[in-house]
């Protein structure tokens, strides 16, 4: 089968690029899902706070993924659920970056082959280019090598909001949830929702990293108390968990806190096993592919866009970021940017032996920035903000972002470890594309 | 099931314990026309030492020569290898680079290489570090050589006893599961074995308990060794790792352990470890935060690019070692009892090799073995797990006959709902989410459930299952 775009994800970021592309007058787009519902995360976030910057209006996860599905159906973009990316047929032997003819002008009009797997069968499909939309998932209590037993009782956030809106289950006794960040909280409504007790967050953190009115109420209403300061030293228990041992940094003491469910919320991968298996050079800050301003990966046709590469802004952000993807892809399509600046973000094309995109890069505490790449034909990033993560608390610092001795942009902001931090992207518009690689630091 | 209880039916063979040694011998005891009992006081087979550890098959270089475990092994490794190419346990043969990191251990080498010989194994070789790391690139800087044992393999630890206890079963072999033996008492000709689930008799009783190998021993007046449980915690890394390393790459061992090594598992991941700790809890196989740091400090100099990578999993388990260095295995002809124990961290490999001699010494003790009529059991075709063949989900014609091979349940580990379903249908299904993910790989990836966790507890209930599981894989 040939189609124009193939979208490998049907979340916020996936269905919001097929809508774009299809507006934009793209005749065959095809979104595949490995779930069985299109729709991504907030099939499964039954809480409100969906869809203000991107359909500005409100409305819960469900109904959010719900309004994505019927208008990417209603835009004529073909979305089939069930199906599995499973492998790239060609990009090991002729996309993979320094490998085979350097002829970069040769490539610019391949296709890209696909393999789909699903109950009807295995097929290749043919696709003009590729829009990687993975999303990503919550490290789970293993990656993060917390010690101990291994009883039952111990998920994510994702398997615990799965579990209760999707197959119904009730819970009972004591949970504790790991991390204090916005899903976090929801990870706590979701709790208390399906009948459990939530005895605390807890955050290695010195405080809270969502916004000030969460913490708030769930002392107030819910009497759930934030304890900061905090490391999960261990998970005890054998077949189900009895208690999670906690660290209080302050004085190091170690204490049991009986539990019958633990929780740990945030700490976002990219799902990005799509994007590696297809060459793609990834950013070791963002864990997910390298991206230029453009949104287009290390591999000439394939884009990236949502939380695989920003893991994990909200679904608004995500879907901007698709639809930003979109137009960026269909430009590339239509030939209308030049060859190079549609190429591999922050490396050298092997031809012409030029810088084809310029390297941003961050300084800590700043752990990574998004995009990763300044792209000199399409220089401004989705919805004109690069976003960033901090690794440390930091209350107005200073953002400097320089290009060599100069400097771009100075901005003021807030560094909230795990929360988003926006930094005005018109500065990109003044990156010399020989100018080497950009860097952003913080201080005072 | 029969319930052996009071004077009911009668067993002429007890095996206590279901691990890989247990239901080996099980197994090889099956083809005789013997009424054979295995009870286990896990809720599934394999659920001790046999389900945690490196999963690699030994050739038995580094045995102490002349010892029954260097014998064992060797005919154990030779035996295994056939095996689990007739029933579909995912075996790959790596090799194996024994790396020498200081001119010390360089100088060992050569020792290493004698005493290989010594054992019988006589294919080692001394590979320089060029060629090293043109080998393994993604090696720690600062290797001086290595010693290449190439027959070295990784197999699957979970198929294999499942593959031993299915074979056992079809062959009329009766598995008792969440059977605890409490004590032993002599009853004339029988043994009358006392469990938290009632009392099963026995002519012949084989000991074959593991982690309690030295309890059972005692049960029968036995107290030659006592288990020592010495506990092995280990690092899973992310399948995208697997490309990072070509061979098992192993230490050079010192007097107190033999050290940590880096070696690819048959789904595709990679793993690092085991530490050595002595724990006085045999049930006590926790994770800890030295022993995980430790892991990651070996790491680091061993392959600074594998620390990088993702983790998929940490988990611990228990070696059965004991104060001898060698097997504990004794065959008594008058009390009828054969003690399998102080099987340290070589019984998967040499279970085949420890069944075929253990049986040899049972018959020569007067266990009347004689071979049932009509063909011998052949081993079963178990479901394959592995990454290296071809999996359901990418078998079109499997697909096309039944669309359930299609339908990829476990993203991270691509297991469809037709294997899923196969498992929870089989003649031992699982008895929760764990024994499931050892049968079939679900929710055993990178993600830990994130994805598919709720949708396969729901297959589990269908099914009519129990989705309960440890691991974290469940609620409760």
């Amino acid at each position: 089968m040939n189609v124009d775009v193939l979208i490998a994800g049907a979340g916020p970021a996936g269905l919001a690029a097929a809508i774009e592309l299809r507006r934009l007058g793209l005749g065959d787009v095809l979104v595949v899902d490995r779930e069985q519902e299109a729709g991504g995360i907030p099939r499964h976030s039954a809480h409100t706070g969906y869809g203000i910057r991107d359909l500005h209006r409100l409305m819960t996860g469900p109904a959010y993924a719900r309004h994505y599905r019927w208008a990417a159906s209603a835009a004529g973009a073909s979305v089939r659920t069930g199906t599995t990316l499973t492998g790239w047929p060609t990009v090991s032997s002729e996309l993979e970056p320094g490998i085979g003819s350097p002829g970069t002008s040769a490539r610019q009009h391949r296709t890209i082959s696909a393999t789909l797997t699903s109950p009807a069968g295995i097929e290749d499909v043919q696709a003009r280019a590729v829009l990687l939309a993975t999303g990503c998932r919550e490290r789970p209590r293993s990656a993060r090598l917390v010690p101990g037993s291994r009883p039952a009782g111990v998920l994510t956030t994702g398997e615990l909001q799965q579990r209760v809106f999707l197959n119904g289950q009730r819970l009972t006794g004591r949970a504790v949830v790991v991390g204090a960040e916005h899903v976090s909280f929801s990870a706590m409504l979701t709790l208390l929702h399906a009948g459990a007790r939530v005895t605390a967050l807890v955050t290695d953190q010195p405080r809270h990293q969502s916004f000030a009115a969460f913490p708030l109420a769930a002392q107030l209403r819910w009497r759930v108390p934030v304890w900061t300061q905090t490391t999960v030293t261990g998970i005890a228990g054998s077949g189900a968990v009895t208690a999670i041992m906690l660290r209080d940094e302050r004085d190091s003491s170690v204490r049991a806190v009986p539990c019958d469910l633990v929780v740990f919320s945030g700490d976002w991968i990219p799902d990005h096993e799509l994007a590696r298996l297809a060459g793609a050079e990834l950013d070791p800050g963002t864990r997910g592919p390298v991206v230029d301003t453009a949104l287009s990966t290390s591999v000439p046709g394939i884009f990236a866009a949502g939380n695989l590469v920003h893991a994990a802004e909200t679904a608004d952000v995500a879907a901007l970021s698709g639809r930003h993807a979109a137009a960026r892809l269909a430009a590339y399509l239509a030939g209308r940017q030049s060859p190079a600046s549609a190429g591999p973000a922050g490396m050298a094309d092997p031809a012409a032996g030029r810088r084809l995109s310029v390297p941003v890069e961050v300084a800590r505490p700043l752990l990574w920035i998004s995009p990763n790449a300044v792209s000199p034909a399409s220089p401004m990033p989705p919805r004109g903000q690069f976003v960033l993560r901090s690794g440390a608390f930091a209350g107005r610092t200073r953002l400097e972002v320089r290009q060599g001795g100069r400097l771009l942009q100075s901005a003021r902001a807030r560094l909230v470890p795990g929360r988003s931090i926006r930094l005005d992207g018109r500065w990109a518009c003044h990156v010399d594309p020989a100018g080497g690689p950009v860097l952003v630091t913080s201080g005072r | 099931m029969t319930n052996l209880g009071g004077s009911a039916q009668a067993a002429d063979v007890l095996i206590v314990g279901a691990g890989v040694v247990g239901t080996a011998i099980a197994r090889t005891l099956a083809r005789y026309d013997l009424d054979c009992v295995v009870a286990d006081a896990g809720n599934d087979v394999g659920t001790g030492t046999t389900k945690a550890n490196t999963a690699i098959l030994h050739t038995g270089f580094d045995a102490v020569p002349g010892s029954l475990e260097s014998t064992l092994v060797r005919r154990g490794a030779e035996l295994l290898r056939c095996y689990a190419e007739q029933a579909g346990i995912p075996l790959e043969r790596t090799g194996a680079l024994l790396v020498a990191w200081s001119a010390d251990q360089h100088a060992e080498l050569a020792g290493i290489e004698e005493k290989a010989r010594r054992n019988g194994y006589l294919a080692t070789r001394y590979v320089p570090a060029d060629e090293l790391y043109a080998r393994e690139p993604h090696l720690g800087p600062g290797a001086l050589g290595a010693l290449e044992i190439p027959d070295e393999s990784i197999i699957c630890p979970w198929t294999t006893p499942l593959a031993y206890a299915t074979e056992a079963v079809h062959a009329g072999v009766r598995l008792r599961l969440r059977t605890r033996v409490l004590g032993v008492t002599a009853a004339g000709d029988w043994h009358d074995v006392r469990t938290d689930s009632g009392t099963l008799r026995c002519r012949w009783l084989v000991n074959a308990a593991g982690l309690e190998s030295d309890r059972i021993d005692a049960m029968l007046g036995g107290s030659d060794f006592t288990i020592q449980p010495r506990r092995g915690e280990l690092i899973v890394f992310d399948k995208l790792a697997r490309p990072l390393v070509g061979a098992i790459l192993l230490p050079v061992p010192t007097t107190q352990t033999k050290g940590v090594l880096v070696a690819p598992t048959v789904y595709g991941n990679v793993l690092l470890g085991p530490t050595a700790q002595d724990v006085p809890d045999r049930g006590d196989t926790a994770t800890t935060e030295a022993g995980l740091g430790s892991l990651l400090a070996a790491g680091r100099t061993i392959m600074p690019d594998l620390v990088r990578e993702e983790v998929t999993a940490s988990y611990a388990g228990l070696r059965a070692a004991t104060e001898h260095r060698d097997y504990q295995i004794r065959v008594d002809a008058g009390r009828r009892y054969a003690c399998v124990g102080g099987i340290r961290s070589t019984g998967l490999t040499a279970s085949l090799g420890i069944a075929e001699y253990v049986v040899d010494q049972l018959a020569d003790a007067g266990l009347a073995l004689r071979e049932r009529d009509g063909d011998r059991p052949a081993p079963p075709v178990m479901p394959y797990i592995g990454q290296a063949g071809q999996r359901p989900y990418q078998d079109g014609a499997r697909i096309a006959a039944d669309p359930a091979y299609g339908d990829i349940v476990c993203h991270c580990e691509r297991v469809t709902r037709g294997e899923i379903t196969d498992a929870l249908a089989s003649a031992l299904p699982p008895a929760d989410l764990d024994g499931l993910r050892r049968r079939t790989r679900a929710t055993n990836g990178r993600c830990q459930g994130f994805f598919c966790a709720a949708r396969v507890a729901s297959l589990v209930c269908e099914a009519g299952g129990n989705p309960a599981g440890r691991d974290g894989r469940d609620l409760k």
